[in-house]
């Protein structure tokens, strides 16, 4: 079969439209907004602060404690039941891998930065769009940054490569889903899972399209973190 | 600390002035949204001043309770989210969140303001459940009053979801343009009492040093439909009736948001 036409009439890699705001929860110490077609997630960071339980705490460096959350109405269809369940564990344990590349908190020992993510809407791509607002909250929060961190799903729907999936193309029978998470100045991967089948030239062909689709997340992502200076 | 705050926080009472400047009796400017999350079926954005929180509706088709074979489900929960406060703390809901909820859904569940009956799909067999969630973006103080008015408006922004042929709920197919049976507009005004002084709307420095609240629900037609005291200082009974008095006063300034 032939995906001809995307079922939103994006062409194949064309983004969906972005929008993303720093500095939307004035309690947190760093925090941001970024949201793509209709997945939105907001992202609050807290620390470097004392970390508790004791025994987690690390003499030699602070460390990061990612939670990803859907809202209980943020699914397509029935209600999330809040809590979080083996999901949301392993988003964020993917996001904290990915993330920790960029930080150095050698300077805080025995301290955390916390980071939570909420999404009050989705529709595909959401670890992604969590990675996206959490690095421009950490780097809100002003902590010290190597690079930022952009995200993007890839994948296949039938016989094209596409990217940014919606909803109805990432749960496609014939597909493949494939986040990619990259840092946009020395283009090293930090997040990368796959579900579906490909082979390896399609893999690549992702890999190469999510690089040129960061391109374009990086400027939001910018222009987001110097309007909120420019503000201040 | 606490009683430094306090004696601080009394000494502007007595001026009637609050940190921020307002008047004891004043709220801050309050803000509602409508149809912040498309993935629900309702939902509402409220800010009361730098406090903010989020409500979605979720319509899903149940079993009705054996007890009430002819009426919909009716469900409030609130998460106190850890990205909304530095001290919250992820996990499930404590006290304070379970609190929130209860206390909205007595407001809502007691005034009658959705019409339960009329949630019936098939009697004894299929009805629907409105989930109503609270979600805090950013705490403030005063998240009791806050979610109330959010909650309320999620509620008139909700859209009943078509059903397929086996009655279930079509979540693809586009929302109809029918909204719940809502018959009444509950809202609440959490009244504060610090040595003699009254006031609303809190602070989160001012929630720190409460002696006693009353959060009351007031109906559109200035009656009262749930309340609850908190705080472990006691009240007299002229205290609660002046308390009462306030919130009956101040309800409109919330209604006139939405």
């Amino acid at each position: 079969m032939s995906y001809t036409k995307r079922l939103d009439g994006r062409g194949f890699e064309e983004l969906r439209p972005m929008s993303a705001k720093v500095g939307i929860i004035p309690r947190a110490d760093g925090s941001a907004m970024f949201q793509i077609g209709k997945t939105m997630a907001y992202c609050a960071v807290y620390g470097p602060r004392e970390l508790h339980p004791k025994f987690l705490q690390n003499p030699e460096t602070g460390i990061i404690r990612v939670n990803y959350n859907m809202m209980p109405f943020s699914g397509h269809g029935e209600r999330v039941r809040p809590g979080g369940g083996r999901r949301s564990k392993e988003i964020s344990m993917v996001m904290r891998n990915a993330l920790l590349p960029v930080l150095d908190l050698k300077d805080y020992p025995n301290s955390v930065v916390d980071i939570f993510v909420e999404l009050p809407q989705t529709d595909a791509g959401t670890r992604c769009a969590a990675l996206c607002a959490a690095s421009m909250a950490l780097a809100d929060a002003g902590i010290e940054m190597k690079d930022m961190v952009t995200a993007v799903a890839t994948g296949r729907v039938e016989d094209k490569i596409v990217v940014d999936l919606n909803y109805y193309e990432d749960s496609h029978e014939d597909g493949a889903d494939f986040p990619i998470a990259l840092l946009p100045n020395s283009g090293k991967v930090t997040l990368m899972q796959m579900d579906g089948e490909m082979t390896k030239e399609q893999i690549n062909e992702c890999v190469k399209k999510a690089k040129e689709a960061c391109k374009k997340i990086y400027e939001v992502q910018k222009a987001a973190l110097k309007e909120r200076f420019r503000s201040k | 600390m606490q009683s430094e705050l306090k004696t601080h926080l009394l000494r502007a009472l007595a001026k009637n002035v609050r940190y921020d400047g307002r008047k004891l009796l004043e709220y801050r400017p309050i803000t509602v949204e409508y149809g912040i999350s498309g993935s629900a079926e309702g939902s509402a954005r409220v800010r009361i001043g730098g406090t903010e929180v989020l409500v979605g509706v979720k319509m899903e088709t149940n079993k009705p309770y054996p007890d009430t074979p002819d009426q919909g489900n009716l469900m409030v929960n609130a998460e106190l989210l850890a990205l909304s406060n530095p001290a919250f703390e992820s996990g499930p809901p404590g006290e304070q969140a379970t609190e929130i909820a209860r206390v909205v859904d007595r407001a809502i569940r007691e005034s009658k303001s959705i019409d339960v009956h009329k949630l019936v799909i098939k009697p004894g067999e299929k009805v629907w459940g409105v989930s109503i969630d609270i979600c805090t973006i950013n705490d403030e103080g005063n998240l009791q009053d806050a979610a109330c008015l959010a909650v309320l408006a999620a509620l008139q922004d909700t859209k009943m979801p078509k059903l397929t042929e086996d009655l279930e709920v079509d979540y693809d197919a586009e929302k109809t343009k029918e909204g719940l049976p809502l018959t009444r507009e509950p809202v609440e005004v959490t009244v504060i009492k610090v040595g003699d002084q009254f006031f609303v709307d809190a602070l989160s420095d001012e929630e720190k040093a409460i002696e006693a609240r009353l959060t009351v629900a007031v109906t559109e037609k200035g009656t009262v439909c749930a309340l609850q005291k908190g705080g472990d200082a006691p009240l007299s009974p002229e205290e609660v009736d002046k308390m009462i008095d306030i919130a009956q006063k101040l309800a409109p300034t919330l209604r006139k948001a939405l």
